[in-house]
């Protein structure tokens, strides 16, 4: 195992406010981090920062993949360094397909052949037929979610951001998502950071640990099931008092 | 009332006769210098038209000739000539009308389906040349066409102008499709006049692409749809760099019961350059339908797009509608390439290629990819 990623007291201030405060997370090659948080605790905001999405400024703290420090790096260079995201609300362009992606994602020039691998992928997510359109431009929701993940998978990542890719996907396809994500995972000592509200993709892959980001900072590490649990017993509100509770001890 | 072939240059047989330059600049317009492709081809070299044939194959499919032959050998072509565009509309119908240098008259004949393409190469050499050709088409009832126009000026002229009259006749149940290509250059003058007449279930597609730097075009091509069920649409693709001015037009008018019209434009205005994109749609008849679509992006802080849609409706039940849209590339599309492992140089040229996209021209796939390798070309020089 080795030290993949590392999150180090990282905030970050919109505007002067604050969407991010004091962050810390490290993340070992083979295993994967999930996190919950309700709806505006800055989620999304963490991964765009960490991926150097340009919006989100760090105002404090450090970003370091593999010992290197990426903090002030560009999202294309960050993207080529090993990092990747899949986006909750990946955009849409017009004019540019979704074969056009895959090539990008694959480090190939558009009159490149994909691999016979990389073909196999395009139909094992079921988006052999939609090639031709332009990204994400009238894609269903789950839509969207497989080839938000498939761009990231070809991309071959060490870092994978994954930002509630099992939200609105059927059954079948989120194990197949679920799966796949582990798969690659073990077999190129990758780390995903796995944003999530059900909890559902985790019974396909092998998550270790979790974390929940509440009020722009992280509250609690446990292991994801016990957090899991506790959230469906008692909501967020519950992490807060056993937050307060802790600080008092 | 003309006379034949004053100043004339030497006629020629085909393509290979020309000097090497002109024929690699003819083919940035997509013309084929070997012709394997296509059914026939015409060539206009400054003021003369150097040759006009049919491919073997083709014949008694086709017809074409230099325009001022086919006036002398067939007696019923005045009926045709100056009958859309008025000769007296403008000092460059005027000029093109006096100063009359042939042009290409091509005739598709009755139930003729033609497989490949025909070609017409209007080419200018000479310092200081002042083109005026005049072009006839005729789409006989129940024919099938692609007609590709190629314009272009060797890189090295001062000055020259170019003045284009065409017209296009599409006869009962014809599909006509012309797509001009021009290649010009900052010391290029450029006036086409066109006019098109579209009959009962005939359809005429006119596409337009220009990429390259011109000093001045201006152009507005108009289409009668008088037929029953008759269908226009006018595409164009438009890239302005440095001081270009583009006023590109077109206008139709639905007469006929059920026609409909769909004009669709994507420019774009680099550098110091000014677009004019306009679209007139006109009708008093409530079964036809029509939209006008058109798209601007804008590349720096000095470049002008000005998009001037406008609908004519006159009577109840009359379907209309417009889009027009200018703006700069959107951060968050180049960010969502760029998060992909593109540089931002990268991904904006993605983003033009795609903005011109070919797709709105519904060619076949061996005219669509010439266009492509050139919108290629353009964004990646960007
Ligand atoms: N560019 C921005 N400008 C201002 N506020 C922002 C910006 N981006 C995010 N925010 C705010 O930061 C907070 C965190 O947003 P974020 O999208 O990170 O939430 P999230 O945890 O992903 O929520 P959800 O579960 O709904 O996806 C929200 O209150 C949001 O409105
Ligand atoms: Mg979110």
């Amino acid at each position: 195992m080795y030290n993949i990623l590392e999150i180090k007291n990282l905030s970050v201030e919109i505007n002067k406010k604050k969407i991010l405060r004091n962050i810390n997370i490290t993340m070992w090659g083979g295993q994967s981090y999930v996190m919950f948080g309700p709806n505006g605790s800055g989620k999304t905001s963490l991964l765009m920062t960490v991926m150097g999405m340009p919006g989100y400024p760090v105002k404090k703290g450090k970003i370091i993949l593999e010992n290197k420090d990426i903090t002030k790096k560009t999202v294309d260079e960050r993207a080529r360094l090993g990092m990747g995201i899949a986006f909750q609300l990946p955009q849409e362009i017009k004019g540019v397909k979704l074969i056009d992606m895959l090539k990008i994602s694959a480090g190939k020039k558009p009159n490149q052949e994909l691999s016979s691998d990389e073909k196999k992928l395009i139909k094992k997510f079921m988006l052999d037929e939609m090639l031709d359109r332009d990204v994400n431009l009238d894609f269903s929701g789950g839509e969207k979610k497989r080839a938000e993940v498939l761009q990231l998978l070809f991309m071959k990542p060490k870092v994978l951001l994954l930002d509630e890719p099992d939200s609105g996907v059927d059954l079948e396809s989120l194990k197949m998502i679920g799966e796949e994500i582990q798969r690659y995972i073990e077999k190129n000592n990758a780390s995903a950071l796995v944003i999530t509200h059900q909890g559902h993709i985790l019974e396909h892959m092998g998550v270790e640990k979790a974390c929940v980001l509440l009020k722009n900072t992280i509250y609690c590490y446990n292991e994801p099931q016990k957090i899991l649990e506790s959230i469906r017993k008692n909501g967020y509100k519950g992490c807060l008092r056993c937050m307060k509770r802790r600080i008092k001890e | 009332m003309f006379k034949m072939h004053e100043k004339k240059n030497k006629r020629i047989k085909s393509f290979k006769e020309l000097p090497g330059d002109i024929t690699r600049t003819a083919e940035t317009v997509g013309i084929e210098e070997t012709e394997k492709r296509r059914s026939g081809s015409f060539l206009q070299l400054d003021e003369s038209a150097l040759f006009a044939r049919v491919i073997g194959r083709f014949k008694g499919q086709i017809e074409i000739m230099d325009t001022k032959d086919a006036l002398e050998k067939y007696d019923w072509l005045h009926n045709y000539y100056w009958k859309l565009v008025d000769m007296d509309k403008d000092v460059y119908t005027k000029k093109a009308e006096k100063e009359f240098m042939g042009g290409y008259f091509l005739r598709i004949l009755p139930g003729e389906k033609i497989q490949f393409p025909i070609q017409s190469c209007m080419y200018i050499s000479k310092q200081r040349c002042k083109q005026n050709v005049h072009n006839i088409i005729i789409a006989e009832p129940g024919s099938e066409a692609q007609i590709i126009t190629g314009c272009a000026v060797s890189r090295d002229i001062k000055a020259a102008e170019h003045i284009g009259i065409s017209e296009f006749y599409v006869k009962k149940g014809a599909r006509l499709t012309s797509t001009m290509i021009h290649n010009w250059s900052m010391e290029t003058k450029v006036r086409p006049r066109s006019a098109a007449l579209v009959e009962d279930n005939a359809s005429f597609m006119s596409n337009y692409v220009i990429l390259n730097p011109v000093r001045d075009l201006q152009m507005s091509p108009v289409a009668k749809c008088i037929g029953k069920n008759s269908v226009v649409r006018f595409s164009s693709l438009l890239h302005a760099e440095n001081k270009s001015l583009m006023d590109v037009g077109s206008r139709v008018e639905l007469i006929g019961d059920g026609s409909r019209a769909e004009v669709i434009s994507r420019a774009i205005a680099k550098d110091n350059s000014k677009i004019i994109v306009r679209g007139v749609m006109q009708s008093e008849n409530p079964t036809v339908k029509a939209h006008l679509e058109c798209s601007g992006l804008l590349l720096g802080s000095k470049s002008t797009i000005h998009a001037i849609p406008e609908l004519l409706a006159t009577g109840e039940g009359i379907d209309m509608s417009h889009e027009a849209a200018v703006g700069k590339i959107a951060e968050k599309e180049i960010l969502y390439l760029m998060s992909r492992g593109l540089t931002r140089d990268e991904a904006t040229a993605l983003i033009i290629r795609g903005f011109l996209d070919t797709r709105i021209l519904h060619l076949p796939s061996s005219l669509d990819n010439i266009i492509r390798g050139l919108t290629e070309k353009v964004a990646e020089g960007l």
